[in-house]
């Protein structure tokens, strides 16, 4: 085991991402080079953990901005919402329409026809 | 900015989540409010360019709002924010990187600049610190930075970032791997001729 095959490894070692075998752990154990190494991602890692709450200031007025996108895209949605609900009751409409009239048709057709079949019959 | 707006524990969201759920629009409103900062720093780590993440934020916010219903409440709320975020920034940065990938090292900002002031448990060594981090996360490729802050920084697992970004859990652990050890090499490695033995990060955490 050399100083750079335990480079190769410690960046995914460092956070626990990949069991550290033995013989790695008893070279760094007796490197200097390679604990020094560990010290240095170990710090880093630390350091990344205390940028999590270290929080960034938006531009006044974004949260305002992102609201009223918000507001605005609701509104959009509802008056997409009403609008398909009209469609479709337009739709119903005239599907029911179309099977009142099919009917009435059937009605008429079936009647003609048995005025037709009566003087025959006797 | 005050304290007072800095994000709260998740248990003190969960009144507001579950009234949002249900369709209450002010709760919501409120939800962006609290959860604002934390969102938008996510989505400056990410993207590294303060256009790009006030973007970020809103498309996560928008996408929050039409998935509210749908949230089923096993994860944190701020979890599942951040992986909206992370979703939506991965799609903004894969986006410049092919129109505009020039002017993303020219528009690194300076995170001592942009941190907030209340901070004041931070000391003076541990902050010269953080500042030459971010600066130094903001310079890593952009496929790299994503995965060294959402796992490294925000602490969600391989297989969460994974799903989110749309790459294998392998792919996002061999990025982790060189994001860490480019990270390394441009704290340490550039470090030391400029800062000599005792600058740098050595002595700061």
């Amino acid at each position: 085991m050399q100083c750079d095959d335990v480079a190769r490894i410690l960046p995914e070692a460092v956070g626990g991402g990949a069991a550290v075998e033995d013989s790695v752990q008893r070279h760094i154990d007796a490197c200097l080079r390679c604990q020094a190494e560990l010290a240095r991602y170990r710090k880093m890692l630390r350091g990344l953990q205390l940028l999590r709450t270290r929080y960034l200031e938006p531009a006044p007025g974004l949260v305002a901005q992102t609201l009223a996108l918000i507001e605005e895209a609701g509104e959009r949605e509802a008056r997409r919402a009403i609008l398909s609900g009209k469609r479709m009751a337009y739709a119903g409409a005239i599907g029911g329409a179309a099977v009142a009239a099919g009917a009435a048709a059937t009605v008429v057709i079936v009647h003609r026809a048995r005025r037709k079949a009566v003087p025959a019959a006797g | 900015m005050s304290t007072s707006e800095l994000p709260q524990g998740p248990s003190a969201l969960e009144p507001l989540v579950q009234a949002a759920r249900e369709g209450d629009h002010r709760a919501f409103d409120e939800l962006v409010r609290r959860t604002y900062v934390e969102t938008y720093t996510l989505a400056m780590r990410l993207t590294a360019h303060e256009e790009d993440a006030r973007d970020v934020v809103q498309e996560t916010y928008l996408r929050a709002w039409r998935g509210i219903g749908s949230f089923r409440g096993d994860a944190q709320f701020t979890t599942w924010l951040y992986r909206i975020t992370a979703n939506t920034a991965y799609t903004s940065v894969k986006r410049r990187r092919r129109h505009r990938a020039d002017a993303l090292d020219a528009m690194i900002h300076d995170p001592a600049e942009m941190r907030l002031d209340a901070q004041p448990e931070e000391s003076a060594q541990q902050s010269a610190m953080l500042d030459r981090l971010s600066v130094a996360l903001d310079q890593l490729p952009p496929k790299l930075r994503v995965l060294v802050v959402l796992k490294d920084v925000y602490g969600l697992s391989h297989e969460e970032i994974a799903d989110e970004l749309g790459i294998s859990v392998s792919a996002a652990k061999v990025r982790l791997h060189r994001g860490r050890k480019k990270l390394r090499d441009l704290l340490y490695d550039e470090a030391r001729p400029q800062s000599g033995p005792d600058g740098g990060i050595e002595h700061a955490v």
